[in-house]
């Protein structure tokens, strides 16, 4: 019988978040240096074009998707007490997601890409993401299959769904017909192919950045504040309001386009409703701490956790609104966009992220704690300022842009020239760059935490796996 | 049959499912569960201290 947790797995993708961490934030700073000196552009390989899908690929696939196998793989075991299914398939799922990562580096900058936001790597690539999906999702639900407890617990819901979708999305929008080794076509055309893309690209959003964060949430928070969820009932609500009204979401991209108008409206509505189950989520997760709060002043990994449920609050407020028409006529095409997805991507995706990560690494290395308590306080308030310089910049900016290309003579000629807002944007670039390094520097505080933790002791494969409770007295 | 019945049947069904959702999920005869799993993820800390206590004692008698 297995008496042990698969850990190395967990260490291998926790460590590696880190590292795809700094190298995905530190191209994000780089093309944020580029839009204030253009002369940075210096070769075609590391021109602005280029690099700046590399950027999200390295940040939401290489780091966020490390952070979601380690913390869930981590999850499912503990949640069932079964070691995980399949250790040979599960350390292909890393060197796999390794190679795609790896690739991905490679063809990016040589300018090999499908066009498609967020999935621009072709198909060769694709094929073997799907291979390396199967098997997640395989190791996944085979450890949920021979679990140990009757229930299987909200956060592997939300880890489930993650796994099944993203499948999903990834067949249906990567349809395409290869004309050489390198290179192909969308399976379709037009309109179809934008609505499909979009449809794609926010469940990738909805999915792969909220649902699989979500489950982060309903495992690590408890554990580290130590007390059950708010409310366990409402987290049910929650699982199935959320991944129904996510998938309708999508034709908000599509404003005052080509895409039918009923399809644009259905959009929208959808979009507003999203805020029931995202806020029902956020509120559950805080409420947690409900009896608790004074945890929040002495513990900076509950301090990361509780501010990112502040920032996803913040951030699922803001995408509704942005997608009524009326507010999107203003936002869109602006960087109140990009300020609105880093506010979601660091204020919400990698601050709990880390907080679970300073939660799961110690125990890969059999301790409770990080070498340093006072360095993750330290990288906790560093972060935050980063996230709100960089978020801040962009809303005013993207406003200032959204209010200038609007603006009209009396005789119906247009009053600035785009140059004219580029160049009033340049002061907002610049904080932005500041607030994108700071947010970077507290990853290098975090690397050589993790540096010193692992030091110090030995990296722990393996972890015995508790035994069941006897049976209540009663 | 015009599309707008199916648009509206797919409404009712949607909402239908939804109120499904939050009845099973407040029924008061499945709260024991639901509070048992809650609960469940925090029990786990405790007996590992016990399976490992045990280990380390289990140890100590074969070397003693």
């Amino acid at each position: 019988m297995e008496t042990t947790y698969n850990y190395k797995v967990v260490r291998q993708f926790a460590i590696m978040t880190v590292i795809w961490g700094i190298v995905g934030m530190l191209v994000g700073v780089f093309i944020a240096a580029q839009l204030i000196w253009p002369e940075l552009n210096v070769a075609s390989f590391l021109s602005y074009g280029r690099l700046r899908p590399l950027h999200t690929n390295a940040v939401i696939f290489a780091f966020g998707g490390c952070a979601l196998f380690a913390t869930s793989y981590y999850c499912v075991q503990r949640t069932c007490q079964a070691r995980l299914f399949c250790d040979k398939l599960a350390a292909f799922t890393f060197w796999g997601w390794q190679l795609v990562i790896v690739l991905a580096a490679v063809t990016l900058p040589l300018g090999i890409t499908s066009s498609k936001e967020y999935a621009e790597l072709e198909w060769p690539i694709d094929v073997l993401i799907a291979l390396v999906w199967v098997a997640y999702a395989v190791v996944f639900f085979g450890t949920i299959v021979k679990r140990k407890t009757p229930h299987i617990y909200v956060a592997n819901w939300f880890f489930g769904a993650f796994i099944i979708t993203v499948a999903v999305l990834h067949l249906v929008n990567s349809a395409a017909l290869p004309v050489s080794f390198w290179k192909s076509y969308s399976a379709y055309a037009g309109v179809q192919d934008a609505m499909v893309q979009w449809w794609y690209g926010h469940n990738a959003v909805g999915f792969f950045l909220t649902a699989g964060f979500l489950g982060m949430m309903y495992y690590f928070i408890p554990k580290q504040a130590d007390r059950p969820v708010y409310s366990y009932r409402l987290s049910v609500v929650h699982f199935w309001a959320l991944i129904f009204t996510y998938m309708w979401a999508g034709p908000h991209h599509l404003h005052y386009t080509a895409l039918p108008d009923w399809a644009q409206s259905l959009g929208m509505l959808f979009s507003l409703i999203l805020l029931a189950p995202s806020w029902g989520g956020m509120i559950n997760g805080i409420m947690t701490l409900s009896g608790a709060w004074d945890k929040l002043r002495t513990d900076p990994i509950l301090k990361f956790l509780i501010t990112s449920l502040s920032f996803y609050g913040m951030s699922t407020f803001e995408g509704p609104m942005m997608s009524i028409k009326t507010v999107n006529a203003l936002s869109h095409y602006t960087d109140w966009t990009v300020g609105h997805v880093h506010s979601g991507a660091l204020g919400w995706v990698a601050m709990v992220s880390i907080g679970c990560l300073y939660y799961v690494i110690p125990r890969m290395y059999g301790r409770t704690e990080m070498y340093s308590t006072r360095l993750i306080t330290l990288h906790f308030w560093v972060s935050t300022i980063g996230v709100v310089l960089y978020i801040a910049a962009m809303w005013i900016a993207g406003v200032m842009q959204g209010l200038m290309w609007r603006a009209v003579n009396p005789d119906g000629t247009l009053t600035y020239t785009f140059v004219e807002s580029v160049k009033a944007t340049y002061p907002f670039y610049t904080i932005r760059l500041l607030g994108g390094l700071v947010f970077f520097s507290g990853m290098l505080i975090m690397a050589y935490n993790v540096w010193k933790t692992a030091a110090g002791s030995r990296a722990c494969d393996e972890a015995p796996i508790p035994q069941l409770a006897p049976a209540p007295a009663h | 049959m015009d599309l707008n019945v199916l648009r509206e049947v797919i409404m009712v069904l949607g909402l239908a499912a939804f109120c499904g959702v939050v009845w099973w999920a407040y029924g008061p005869s499945r709260r024991e569960r639901f509070e048992r799993a809650a609960i469940s993820i925090l029990e786990e800390d405790t007996r590992e201290q016990a399976t490992r206590s045990a280990m380390a004692e289990g140890e100590h008698t074969r070397k003693g």
